[in-house]
């Protein structure tokens, strides 16, 4: 298996480094309206939870672009927007079950995580450690596991509130 | 322009329109932006004599050259008018995600004249500005407007402005709350904001800050990250948060209790850093680009709901936001109630109502006095205002906001209100403003620097406790205090200018840490004298400004209590202010004549020779 994006919102604070320190690798600018890892923020819930593509082993984005303009970065396992061909048609957008591929509004292309090449730049920003890259390993999954678990608790035992 | 977007917005609320001007270059080169570029603005802007809560006062929200970037802590706005409470110069700061929205919007200051004809708020959607209807707002919650604001744009991302109903009933310290929980909070902002009709400035910007020197830049702000990442101060704001200081100033014998009539409070281990997080802590939670997030997300405890309020929104059953320290303080200590429920069900009050939980809990604490003396009587308020009645302060804080019942002498604050119960003397506070938690005569600098502070009773422009409790400066001695306090409020100004939070100085990231980063930033080579010297001149034209309305040197002045009556038991026991003595030193340090105006040499020295 390769490297992945393992991101624990218990730990994430909602203070945008990633966001910022995306941009700037993407784009090279400080511009959190262009990252393509994105800070949910739940007020109420006290939960922030940072988003960003998931580099799914069977890519729906990269199936249904027809004009080819995903491709399989060998590397590192990402799906890679090739700029050149993109014509700009959302189908990825659609399609992508997580909702974490994005169009940009000055050129109108596809966006999403390319893994920086390696070295993902949320990774490093990080203040909280909320955010890590590595080789997957089974407990990565227990703490999804147990976030279900607790909705289906929640959903069959309503809390009154 | 790089660091500063060199753009202003201004609006005319009267007549809604609006238009984009050009900052002077040279204007933010000497005051490197934020609180110093706004009190230069707000002098040629309006005549200082002005009633604050008429049309004619002028509010700015500026944010500084390092507000909106990876810099840690760089989120910071300042609001600067002329406060409702004070009648001097407003410097109220807050933090969260308002302010880098407004530097994506593309501004770095947003300067506002005149006064709505009805209930209005601002829309500024990068370069779209509109000024929309909020009548349907009008009279809800700061958790409601800013919930309601997002639906109605349909922008999930939008960042709030907002007042509560306590701005709205100009409440002479309602803040201004943004994203639901952290507050632009003193001096009465929100009241001002009220009086012009405006109930929020809702901000969504896509745009970026440029940096000058990219390379140079990120090598400063990771400088500085790794000196603040194992610093024991940065550890001490995440793990226990602002509420940690209670131990500190209760063990110096500096936690006013009971309207400063006590130094210690004997039920303080209720309210400290440490019970917060073992028994109402859920997250910690960041402002922007925040690497030490000290905000703490906490519940209500189950028995909370005792406590009867009449305003109930849904989302109180979750969770909110406080106390920090100063909450705490106010709400806790000050009033005598050491019930930790009660004074978060009331930090929370004040956060959706609007209200600086400092001058709320110092005036109830003021009225309490009074009440306990017999000058207020049981025919005049609505239950007994006993020091500790935790029913008085959930109460009082709600009535209060709507200036119900006693509640409307509450409203104005505890220096109108005890002289209109002829007991000026309950005031504890400066040009108008009640003091946050350092009680002066354990922390002798205090002194002066309450007194001196162009905004009126202030900790955070000479915290004087730093070098008074660390073996640096003995804490009961007026000697070096008026020289030591001149030079860090003109550090703390320049920090304040820069848009980073105050608390990166504790934390490992003290002003020399950021020079560097402004100066790759903005491409101006600025260097620490420059930077002092910036906080210097911002300090010296808000003090004209002051000057100018009507303040003097009889204003430079704390409350007798502090000067005349020493604690009688506890580490600060027989000691007293010695204001006398300071003062003259700080007006010298200064370079300002006796009666404390800036002398025409030391205007000149810094460039202000036309004021």
């Amino acid at each position: 298996m390769t490297d992945a994006l393992r991101i624990v919102p218990d730990k994430c604070t909602g203070c945008m480094q990633c966001e910022l320190a995306c941009s700037w690798v993407q784009t090279g600018s400080f511009q959190p309206s262009q990252s393509l890892i994105r800070v949910n923020v739940f007020d109420e819930e006290a939960s922030y939870a940072p988003y960003t593509c998931v580099q799914c082993d069977e890519a729906w984005c990269m199936n249904t672009c027809p004009v080819n303009a995903i491709a399989l970065d060998d590397k590192t396992g990402a799906k890679i927007i090739l700029d050149a061909l993109c014509i700009g048609c959302h189908l990825c957008t659609i399609a992508c079950p997580f909702g974490t591929v994005w169009t940009l509004p000055q050129n109108d292309k596809a966006a999403k995580c390319n893994l920086c090449g390696g070295d993902p730049a949320c990774v490093a920003s990080c203040p909280t450690d909320a955010i890590e890259f590595g080789a997957p390993t089974e407990d990565w999954f227990e703490a999804w596991g147990d976030q279900v678990n607790h909705r289906f608790v929640e959903a069959i035992e309503p809390s009154g509130n | 322009m790089a660091g500063w977007t060199g753009k202003l917005l201004r609006v005319d609320l009267t007549t809604g329109r609006h238009q984009v001007e050009t900052i002077p270059e040279d204007w933010q080169r000497d005051y490197i932006g934020g609180r110093g570029l706004a009190a230069r603005y707000l002098l040629d802007e309006m005549d200082p004599t002005v009633d604050p809560l008429s049309p004619d006062n002028v509010m700015i929200f500026a944010t500084g050259p390092l507000t909106g970037t990876p810099v840690p802590c760089g989120a910071r706005y300042m609001v600067v008018t002329k406060g409702a409470l004070t009648n001097a110069i407003t410097t109220s700061n807050s933090g969260g995600h308002w302010g880098p929205e407004l530097k994506f919007a593309g501004y770095d200051m947003l300067i506002l004249t005149g006064a709505a004809p009805y209930p209005s708020y601002l829309f500024v959607y990068d370069d779209h500005v509109e000024l929309r209807d909020a009548s349907a707002y009008w009279g809800q919650g700061v958790f409601e407007t800013e919930d309601g604001l997002k639906r109605e744009t349909g922008i999930p991302n939008l960042r709030v402005a907002c007042i509560g109903p306590a701005g709205e009933n100009k409440v002479r310290f309602a803040c201004i709350m943004n994203d639901k929980h952290r507050a632009a909070g003193r001096s009465g902002v929100g009241a001002v904001m009220g009086s012009k009709n405006l109930k929020a400035i809702a901000v969504r910007g896509t745009g970026n800050v440029e940096i000058a020197k990219p390379k140079e830049f990120m090598k400063s702000v990771w400088a500085m990250r790794e000196s603040m990442k194992d610093n024991p101060g940065r550890k001490s704001f995440s793990e226990l948060g602002t509420a940690a200081t209670i131990d500190m100033t209760q063990a110096f014998g500096g936690l006013p209790t009971r309207n400063f009539q006590e130094g210690q409070f004997e039920d303080y281990e209720n309210l400290n850093g440490n019970t917060i997080k073992e028994t109402r802590l859920v997250a910690n939670k960041a402002c922007f680009a925040c690497t030490i997030a000290c905000g703490r997300v906490t519940r209500l405890g189950e028995h909370a709901d005792k406590y009867m309020v009449n305003m109930h929104p849904r989302n109180w059953r979750q969770a909110g936001e406080g106390p920090e320290y100063e909450n705490a303080w106010a709400l806790g200590a000050d009033t005598g109630v050491g019930d930790l429920d009660a004074v978060l069900k009331a930090n929370w009050l004040c956060n959706d109502l609007g209200m600086d939980p400092i001058s709320m809990g110092a005036t109830l604490a003021a009225a309490m006095e009074l009440y306990e003396q017999g000058v207020i009587t049981d025919d005049q308020v609505e239950r007994p205002l006993n020091f500790g009645s935790a029913e008085a302060l959930i109460r009082m804080t709600e009535a209060t906001a709507f200036r119900e019942d006693f509640g409307d002498e509450l409203a104005e604050g505890s220096k109108r209100m005890g002289e209109k119960f002829q007991k000026p003397e309950v005031f504890m506070g400066s040009k108008g403003q009640e003091f946050p938690a350092y009680d002066p005569r354990a922390f002798q600098g205090m002194g002066v620097a309450y007194a001196t502070c162009n905004r009126g009773g202030c900790h955070l422009r000479a915290w004087t406790p730093g070098p008074e409790t660390t073996g640096q400066m003995d804490p009961h001695t007026p000697d070096g205090k008026g020289q030591w306090v001149a030079g860090e409020q003109d550090r703390t100004t320049a920090h304040d200018n820069t848009g980073v939070c105050l608390f990166v100085g504790g934390s490992g990231g003290p002003l020399e840490t950021f020079v560097p980063c402004t100066a790759a930033a903005t491409g101006v080579a600025f260097d620490f004298d420059a930077f002092v010297r910036a906080g210097e001149r911002t300090w010296n034209v808000e003090r004209v400004w002051n000057l100018r309305a009507g303040l003097t040197k009889a204003d430079d002045s704390i409350p007798k209590r502090l000067i005349k009556q020493a604690h009688k038991q506890g580490p600060s026991a027989g000691v007293t202010v010695n204001l006398d003595a300071m003062l003259p030193d700080y007006y010298q340090e200064r370079g300002w004549d006796e009666e404390g105006v800036p002398t025409a040499e030391k205007l000149a020295e810094l460039g202000l020779e036309s004021l």
